[in-house]
């Protein structure tokens, strides 16, 4: 058995660890893609909102 | 205190931390899994299932501590009306939520193997699976009202009475019989813990800090911006009524 097989086996308890690394990195990946979309996301319409309204204003600066 | 519940202030502070932040969450990670996986040994009774243990006790730790950070904001709130408590509350609530998942989980895979059941109704795993249930209430009260300020207000006073969990996570093991071992790194006369094992729980506990450092920045920075579109959009139907009056 290659030292890499070894390592993957876990002792025989791959099963066990694997999933434990796994689903803890899809959770908070998910969280942080999630958490970094809500920031641009929020942003990007307030930005959108403030340029509109001060265009409307005829560039004036904002009060 | 005061000086930091402005959220332009806060925004300044926010884009000065995010990349040390960021920075310290990569770095620890990578050294937390390089120790974790690789270069520490197996425990002599558990084998290799004692790597769980480098995802369950950090997560296990976060759960608490973000509940803990998220009762505190709430008291703020309430107590000062800061502006931002109740931002970095809400902001805290999906990170806490996750972690005491991730805990719950990695702990019924590391049951299975360990005490052949993946999960007993005892006083430790109990407590826990309420901890989630307080976060999955806190979050569902704050957004059930369409005036966010009394939904704020219910789940902060939620957050509040559901603290009273946090000591009893803790203690749980030494107060009741449970299969769940007791603590054996915060705990009186030092920990009872090797240093090669020591290493990565202590690496892996500071990237998942780092990590809610990182995550309570972005959200927090979305909740301002959609405070300020709420608070635009309800000038502008305030405005379009006026001219509809005045028509």
């Amino acid at each position: 058995m290659t030292s890499l097989e070894s390592f993957l086996s876990m002792g025989g308890y791959a099963g066990f660890v694997w999933p434990s690394y796994a689903l803890a990195a899809v959770v908070l990946v998910a969280v942080l893609v999630a958490s970094v979309r809500a920031a641009r996301g929020a942003e990007r319409d307030l930005d959108l909102i403030q340029q509109t309204r001060r265009a409307r204003r005829g560039g004036q600066p904002e009060s | 205190m005061h000086r930091f519940a402005n959220p332009a202030r806060f925004m300044r502070i926010a884009t000065l931390i995010q990349p040390w932040a960021v920075g310290v969450t990569v770095l620890t990670l990578a050294a937390g899994l390089w120790f974790g996986l690789a270069d520490s040994p197996a425990d002599y009774q558990q084998g290799e299932t004692v790597r769980i243990m480098y995802i369950h006790v950090p997560a296990a730790w976060m759960g608490l501590f973000c509940y803990t950070a998220m009762a505190a904001f709430s008291a703020m709130a309430l107590v000062w009306k800061h502006p931002l408590a109740d931002l970095l509350a809400r902001a805290t609530a999906p990170v806490g939520a996750a972690f005491t998942f991730i805990c719950l989980v990695t702990g019924a895979l590391w049951g299975k193997p360990m005490w052949g059941t993946w999960w007993v109704w005892d006083a430790r795993l109990t407590s826990m699976l309420i901890l989630l249930f307080l976060y999955l209430g806190y979050m569902a009260l704050v957004n059930a009202f369409d005036d966010p300020e009394r939904g704020q207000k219910a789940a902060a006073v939620l957050a509040l009475v559901g603290v009273v969990n946090v000591p009893i996570i803790k203690f749980s093991v030494d107060w009741w019989n449970t299969l769940h071992q007791p603590a054996s790194v915060v705990k009186m006369g030092g920990p009872a813990i090797d240093s090669t094992m020591m290493v990565p729980l202590i690496l892996m506990a500071v990237a998942f800090k780092a990590y809610y450092v990182v995550v309570l920045i972005l959200r927090t920075r979305a909740e301002i911006a959609n405070q300020k579109l709420r608070v635009i959009r309800m000038a502008q139907v305030h405005a379009a009524g006026r001219a509809e009056i005045q028509a």
